[in-house]
């Protein structure tokens, strides 16, 4: 193919992505901004005022930014879980396997989908937030530049999860058990500088503390972390996810017999 | 001579249990022909057409798409290729046109050039009043001329269609085989079909190979194969009951019911001696037909044949 026709192929299917999780936005856009109106309101604003600051900062004002980053992560890594795995159990991937489509667009054009689902939830619960603080924006390219980099990162993961996956009970297992906790212990609600040093260090292993901190430094211009090292974490694991994934893809693992 | 529109050598398959679906098979289909692939379940049909369409990997041997080789460039020979698969694999939750457009995409085609195809196909296979209807709300005739329309949006030169017209009825069929006729005729492109419609087989195709237990155990004209046909048995509707059979020389005739008779005929012999032996019966005969499709008398024997040769060895 082509210079104009992958253009063409890259864009009809991110499209479909797009139409298809904005087809059934009740179950993909509402719920994700009705679960952080409610973390807004216990955590933020009940629980909160009784916390009192959290690195200099309001309690509200530092979790906003792990909040917003953990609807992109959930929302980019289960759009692209659910989609592709639809389309494998539909058996619809077959249009584009038999497709002259290059592999390398298949997997971008699944992940810019989830992207942007990743990308819109994350729109809509910075709008919820406004309904509970002002927010302000230290570093505003870097949060733009975080805030995508991860929603590429777990739409790879999901994509990777829906190949592995053999029923839709596959789909599931990683967010439960594997996204959730470790979103959880990644500095949503507290700064690890609280954790004793044991734990502080066990925290450092854990990808989504990065990532979501460098976001925090974005918005507040304060972070547990540095922020470089971070940056750098977040480009390397998705290089080496973009990798593995497209080999995968090409072995046809669990899309080919 | 024009490179073949498919040619297989030494086509192997392997599945990770170990069960070998295809052993070495060598095909070769000629550019504008209509070739049946038949067989009977299992016997390799699908996955021959899976390898071809990189649905599913091979193990050994050469593919080749209008002298493309699969090996070395199978997104040039994706291209001329066009498939229409046993089962129903499109997202039943989109519209009938997305469906359709979103498969030009995949090719490269621009929405520009897309839009009018479609309209084009889905119009000629009457689609187009459901185009903007989800494709889980259409009837099963029409979800299979919905993968012949999608097929068909970057014209390829060669389409294969594993059972197109599995459960459509009868005259919804007929109108498939008018379609597929005319694309072959009007527009010379290949096409490749498997089917358990023998009669299908019979009425549509030029050439035909039959596979059995992973092996090409055929590949001929229609024509030929049928000339080779030993025997054909007829039923015979009387105008009368009789209460038994009568005794034909050289002929076995069965009484199937009151008023049926069957008669089986080997080549050579003639069909004037039965009527004539019927009518100095008094048995008079209203109407005759075959008792099953020729095509598929021919294949029955050879299964069967391959199936004792299998049991002796």
């Amino acid at each position: 193919m082509n210079a104009s026709q992958i253009a063409v192929a890259l864009w009809t299917l991110v499209v479909k992505e797009i139409k298809r999780f904005t087809r059934i936005w009740p179950q993909t856009l509402l719920p994700p901004s009705i679960t952080m109106t409610m973390y807004f309101i216990i955590f933020g604003n009940l629980i909160g005022s009784r916390i009192g600051e959290m690195d200099g900062q309001s309690y509200m004002d530092f979790i906003v930014p792990g909040l917003i980053m953990m609807s992109v992560i959930t929302n980019s890594y289960s759009n692209v879980a659910s989609s592709f795995f639809s389309n494998k159990f539909q058996r619809s991937v077959e249009e584009m396997m038999v497709s002259p489509m290059p592999n390398w667009v298949i997997l971008a054009g699944f992940v810019l989908g989830g992207m942007a689902r990743g990308l819109g939830v994350g729109i809509i619960v910075t709008g919820v937030s406004l309904f509970f603080t002002r927010i302000q924006v230290a570093h505003p390219l870097l949060t733009i530049g975080v805030v995508v980099l991860t929603a590429a990162l777990f739409a790879i993961g999901g994509f990777i999860n829906a190949l592995l996956g053999k029923k839709f009970d596959d789909i599931s297992i990683v967010p439960t058990f594997v996204l959730t906790p470790l979103t959880y212990l990644g500095g949503v609600f507290y700064s690890i500088s609280l954790l004793p040093t044991f734990w502080q260090a066990a925290s450092m292993l854990n990808p989504i503390l990065y990532m979501v901190n460098v976001f925090r430094y974005g918005f507040l211009g304060v972070s547990d972390i540095p922020v470089g090292w971070a940056l750098l974490a977040v480009f390397g694991f998705i290089v080496v996810l973009f990798a593995i994934a497209l080999w995968m893809l090409e072995r046809g693992k669990g899309i080919r017999t | 001579m024009a490179e073949p529109a498919l040619s297989i050598r030494g086509l192997t398959k392997v599945y990770g249990n170990g069960f070998q679906a295809l052993k070495g098979i060598d095909l070769d289909v000629q550019q504008g022909d209509f070739y049946a692939l038949l067989g009977p379940n299992g016997a390799g049909k699908s996955t021959t057409l899976g390898v071809v369409c990189s649905l599913v990997q091979k193990t050994a041997g050469k593919v080749k798409i209008f002298g493309i080789d699969i090996d070395e460039d199978f997104a040039k020979a994706k291209y001329h290729l066009g498939v229409v698969p046993q089962e129903f694999n499109f997202n039943q939750f989109e519209k009938v046109i997305d469906i359709v457009l979103a498969q030009a995409g995949y090719y490269g085609m621009p929405r520009r050039e897309a839009l009018p195809r479609a309209e084009s196909l889905l119009r000629d296979l009457s689609l187009w009043d459901k185009r903007n209807g989800a494709a889980r709300n259409l009837s099963g005739g029409m979800k299979r001329r919905l993968m012949i329309a999608r097929a068909l949006m970057h014209r390829p030169k060669l389409l294969i269609l594993d059972e197109p017209t599995a459960g459509v009825d009868i005259e919804l069929r007929r109108s498939m085989w008018e379609y597929m006729q005319r694309i072959n005729r009007d527009e010379g492109t290949t096409i490749i079909l498997t089917t358990h419609y023998l009669e299908e087989a019979e009425s549509l195709c030029r050439n035909v190979g039959i596979i059995n237990r992973g092996e090409i155990v055929r590949n001929t004209s229609v024509r030929e194969l049928l000339a080779e046909l030993d025997t054909e048995t007829f039923l015979l509707d009387l105008a009368a009951p009789i209460e038994q059979a009568p005794v034909i020389e050289g002929f076995e005739v069965q009484r199937v019911d009151a008023a049926q008779l069957s008669v089986m005929v080997h080549r050579g012999q003639r069909l004037n001696d039965v009527f004539d032996a019927l009518h100095r019966e008094g048995i008079e005969v209203m109407s005759m037909r075959n008792r099953a499709n020729r095509l598929e008398e021919m294949f029955v024997s050879m299964v069967e044949q391959g199936s004792k040769k299998e049991i002796q060895g």
